[in-house]
């Protein structure tokens, strides 16, 4: 657990340090190293599943931010700081902290879940699916509907980023809306 | 990009796919499975853009085959699903199951990972094609007015 709290430790220094640079390209490198904070600490909590995908995902989309900040010709981002708003945010994150301390004392223990749909998963998966691998028997064997809902979310990104670029209905340089 | 740039993704973007491959075609033996396999089949190509160039890359894969690999993933996943709609059942592992850890083991989970394999890579390379390639389109186009 010692190398648990050193990982997120790590990631929140990131975190805040990507959001206080003042240069484009070092906070993306921030954000980058957030990441691999997260695929380190899915590995110490015995996922390697979520680790492969994390870091693999995670490695494309700094690809995509890399080459969309290095072309622009502004490397420094501005932003003001006013009381009002610092005010209003410190003080929903004060009332989301002491809501959620309440809710996340009855959680049961980290380790000892209590399982009562999924305790069949694993005692008859081996022998209902023969895959060894046991996530990949759930999301693909038991699961396999909501797998199916899943692979059409891609359809939906493709159209999302078509629609952000298109031809027809941009706006010109210059144009008042 | 420069010449050692060019030579080394020469010699690894063979081993990048295959090891994309291996991944999804192991996904019931050990971590991986689709999703991951998917995105680092993309991967590959994406190297491949990056180091030589758009043209390069789109003599390889143009975006007429990503959008019919991507639809042919969709479709063979439904299929091996509804199959068994005859006798009554849909999304049932048919196929017999072989021992543990083998590679032909699992019913039809290895079929559901190359479909799912191929949606995702074939989508995500779109995604890296829509914004590389319409993108310069667009700001050549805003720098002639």
């Amino acid at each position: 657990m010692f190398e648990l709290h050193v990982l997120l430790f790590f990631m929140i220094i990131a975190a805040v340090a990507a959001v206080e640079m003042k240069d484009l390209l070092s906070s993306v490198i921030a954000v980058g190293a957030v990441g691999l904070g997260l695929s380190l600490s899915f590995l110490v909590l015995k996922a390697p599943d979520l680790a492969i995908t994390q870091i693999v995902v995670e490695i494309l989309i700094l690809i995509i931010l890399i080459r969309a900040t290095i072309k622009k010709d502004l490397p420094f981002s501005t932003s003001g700081r006013w009381f009002f708003n610092t005010l209003i945010t410190v003080l929903f994150i004060g009332v989301f902290l002491t809501i959620s301390y309440d809710v996340l004392r009855d959680l049961p223990r980290f380790g000892f879940p209590i399982m009562k749909v999924s305790q069949n998963y694993i005692t008859e998966g081996l022998s209902k699916t023969g895959a060894a691998n046991l996530v990949t028997a759930i999301i693909l064997d038991f699961r396999a509907y909501d797998t199916f809902g899943e692979a059409t979310i891609l359809f939906t990104a493709v159209i999302g980023v078509l629609s952000v670029m298109r031809f027809i209905g941009r706006k010109k340089k210059g144009e008042e809306v | 990009m420069t010449l050692i740039v060019k030579v080394i993704t020469r010699l690894t973007v063979g081993l990048i796919l295959l090891y994309g491959i291996y991944i999804i075609l192991h996904g019931h033996v050990s971590p991986g499975g689709g999703f991951a396999g998917g995105v680092i089949m993309s991967l590959a190509i994406i190297h491949l853009m990056l180091a030589f160039g758009k043209d390069m890359a789109l003599k390889k894969v143009n975006e007429t085959t990503a959008a019919f690999l991507e639809s042919l993933g969709a479709i063979l996943f439904v299929t091996i699903g509804v199959m068994g709609i005859f006798s009554g059942y849909i999304f049932v592992n048919f196929l017999k199951k072989g021992k543990p850890f083998d590679l032909f083991s699992g019913g039809n989970i290895p079929l559901y990972n190359i479909a799912i394999s191929l949606k995702v890579g074939a989508g995500l390379f779109t995604i890296i094609f829509i914004m590389v390639v319409l993108f310069g389109i667009i700001s050549q186009e805003e720098e002639k007015k």
